[in-house]
């Protein structure tokens, strides 16, 4: 390692980066000390020392909170509390925010370690150690990436990462009404029970199979249906012979680009059993109402039909996109071999706009599949069901869980249901990003 | 033989126009029937008629004299604003640290950003309640945007990521020898060359406060301090409908400027939709 140059300030007793990482190791700070930089070492110090004599204790009792989830119930005495008594979810909350100081605090100790072992090194090797203007100057400038995420790793951290972790660990308490919410009673750690209970106990299990059948379904009629209606209209427009191209163009986008929950209210209104204009409509010309929205069936028909009204535009205008870069010259190419028109689409046509769209197929699956908004907006995941527990007859997983959550206090059953969720999303997206070139050629996949 | 395929042809395109129009009028007809709606002289569902006698703007002097419409729509139009300005500045901060430094920690990052993005929305509801509960941010405009702007960091920053990884590198690089910081260099080459996406996450980040029903329901509690979607939707699905056409009012009030935007920026919705599945 070393040459001749460096064997002057080379010395062998001094293992200058092994010894420093190792003061640092035991307390932070030291081993800077020991590199003779006395304002970093000292900032170190300090650190480590604020957070121990100022946070050690409040650590302890959440890391405590968090394990036990509370132990005190609360006592009442004629309708008045008079002893608080634990809060289990507020325990846990703030044993997962503890646990998230936790992480940077041990983050900050091992930079603190790396940059002790890293100025040893210079040391070993004879270069002259930074003082602390130059190093705060070299933390700008190397620091600067991190300058820019940290606000976004904190926004992350606290409102999806901690939310989220909250979401998961509820799948193993048995937070859920009437007999465990807090403040009144305490929540416990229970395992896997909620989840053997979603399969096992007949009244979950049943309604767990129906809805995710019923959402199996709908994801795909739903995806399918705009898919194809998309391309067939892509089709149209972009026909040769077709003019007002664009005039026909915006004219179709229009349902994508209205807001979506007034359009879903609005058509919440037209295929209104009683009083809807569409009903008028079919009693004007002599035939009989159609129970739209409180008729199971027609409620799902409704469901497919306003999909279609707010998914083709979107498949259509990426479909003209597509269609319009078409090497023309493919097409003559297969006008010179005979090909006829329908031979020409179905060899042609189609597979250049599937395998150009297939990824975003795959993630308008997934967005159809928690489609909350307009299943709840438009039916409200009703009509009743009386075979189901919480849930109506088109409710899918997704506004299962909001009722369950909102309205029924079924926490643990809720967090349980959007675990399965997630895997479902996660090996669809998974599976999807491993496909496109583009996260192949992105270096952190090597 | 040539004769009879041109025929063909003219029958094709005619069936085609009649197919447009047709499904012109299917588009359109839940627009123009709002519009009308909201013309409307009568108050319920029931006796508003497409074609009416008589036309009248009543129900949208009501709406702005005699409900809480008016502080909806300034409710709406701040949080949207500010959550567009937050998320936007937090989106494209990320996506141009992981775009163009490589720092340790940086794969990770990328990968958790990835994970975040594939769990459903409102999982996490009930610690965000408990959360904004704590700070004493329910009810409140900025507990909102915040749960918003959070939101909208993993999926923004691998979208715009995306793009910047596509830009070419060789601008920057000219410029770093010529003695440019960091700051100029996002400011004065990056910011110019990534308008398309910057717009597209600008928008989509004021749109969505305008869509959102879940969150607005869950943190906001008052009547004085709610959003439109839930104003309108309390509208609607209250009181057996007997607000429907202020209701209509309310939905085309809403519903106008936010479509002009949406057309007027579609060339780059449409870019930024594509970027995020190209190179997402």
């Amino acid at each position: 390692m070393q040459n001749q140059n460096t064997s002057a300030a080379f010395n062998p007793d001094n293992n200058y980066a092994k010894k420093g990482a190792f003061l640092s190791f035991l307390f932070m700070g030291l081993g800077q000390l020991y590199h003779k930089q006395f304002i970093k070492g000292f900032l170190y110090a300090a650190l480590e020392l604020y957070v121990l004599i100022f946070y050690s204790k409040p650590f302890l009792a959440a890391l405590w909170g968090f394990m036990t989830l509370g132990e005190k119930v609360q006592v009442k005495s004629r309708g008045r509390i008079v002893e608080q008594g634990d809060h289990s979810i507020f325990l846990m909350i703030e044993g997962i925010i503890a646990l998230l100081f936790l992480i940077i605090f041990i983050f900050i100790y091992i930079t603190n370690i790396r940059d002790a072992y890293k100025t040893g090194k210079l040391r070993e090797n004879g270069i002259p150690i930074a003082n602390f203007k130059q190093s705060l100057k070299h933390t700008t400038e190397k620091g600067f990436p991190y300058l820019l995420i940290t606000p976004a790793i904190l926004f992350t951290l606290f409102l999806t990462v901690l939310p989220l972790v909250f979401g998961v660990l509820i799948a193993f308490t048995n937070y859920s009404g009437p007999y465990h919410l807090p403040p009144k009673s305490l929540v416990d750690w229970v395992g896997f029970k909620s989840f053997v209970d979603l399969f096992k106990l007949k009244t979950w299990s049943s309604t767990f199979y129906g809805i995710a059948t019923w959402n199996l379904i709908w994801a795909v009629i739903a995806t399918v249906t705009t898919y194809f209606v998309g391309l067939f209209y892509a089709l149209m427009i972009n026909r040769k012979q077709t003019r007002f191209k664009r005039f026909w163009r915006t004219i179709f986008i229009l349902p994508w680009a209205i807001p979506q929950f007034i359009a879903i209210l609005i058509f919440r209104n037209i295929f209104n059993g009683q009083f809807g204009p569409l009903n008028q409509m079919l009693v004007d010309i002599g035939l009989s109402g159609i129970p739209w929205l409180s008729d199971p069936f027609w409620a799902k028909v409704s469901l497919v039909i306003v999909n279609i009204w707010f998914g083709f535009p979107y498949w259509m205008a990426l479909m003209s996109g597509v269609l319009t870069g078409i090497d023309k010259e493919i097409y003559e190419a297969a006008d010179v071999d005979g090909a006829n028109g329908s031979q020409k689409f179905w060899r042609l046509t189609l597979p250049l706009v599937m395998f150009s769209t297939a990824p975003l197929l795959i993630m308008a699956f997934a967005h159809n599949f928690n489609n909350f908004n307009l299943i709840y907006l438009l039916t409200q995941g009703g009509p009743v069901n009386v075979n189901y527990s919480y849930a109506g007859s088109t409710d899918i997983l997704i506004s299962w869980i909001y009722k369950l959550t909102l309205d029924q206090n079924q926490y643990n059953m809720a967090s349980v249901v959007s675990i399965l969720i997630f895997f479902v999303v996660a090996s669809l997206s998974v599976w999807n990003f491993s496909r496109t070139k583009a996260f192949k050629e992105e270096d952190m996949m090597q | 033989m040539i004769g009879n395929v041109k025929i063909k042809e003219k029958a094709l395109s005619i069936f085609i126009y009649v197919l447009l129009a047709i499904t012109a009028v299917f588009v359109l007809y839940p627009i123009v029937w709002i519009i009308i709606g909201s013309l409307n002289p009568g108050d319920t569902l029931f006796s508003t008629e497409i074609v009416p006698k008589n036309l009248t703007i009543k129900h949208y002097i009501e709406l702005w004299q005699g409900t809480d419409y008016p502080l909806w729509y300034a409710n709406t139009l701040k949080i949207a604003f500010f959550n567009m300005i937050i998320s936007t500045l937090l989106v494209v901060a990320a996506a141009y640290a992981f775009s163009r430094f490589r720092f340790p920690g940086r794969k990770q990052g990328l990968m958790a950003m990835l994970i975040l993005q594939m769990f459903p929305g409102f999982m996490g509801m009930i610690a965000i309640y408990i959360l904004l509960l704590q700070m004493g941010l329910l009810d409140n405009h900025w507990g909102l945007i915040l749960v918003y702007a959070g939101g909208s960091i993993p999926f923004g920053a691998w979208l715009v990521k995306g793009y910047f990884d596509g830009l070419p590198k060789s601008l920057e690089e000219a410029a770093k020898i010529d003695g440019a910081s960091h700051t100029t260099i996002f400011f004065k080459i990056m910011m110019p060359l990534s308008f398309p996406i910057l717009t597209f996450i600008a928008l989509t980040n004021f749109i969505n406060p305008w869509m959102d029903f879940i969150f607005a329901r869950l943190v906001l509690r008052s009547n004085e301090n709610k959003t439109l979607a839930i104003g309108l939707f309390e509208m609607v699905t209250g009181r057996g409908n007997t607000e429907f056409t202020k209701f209509a009012a309310g939905a085309v009030l809403v519903a106008v400027p936010i479509t002009i935007l949406f057309l007027f920026l579609q060339k780059y919705l449409i870019e930024g939709l594509k970027a995020g599945a190209n190179k997402g």
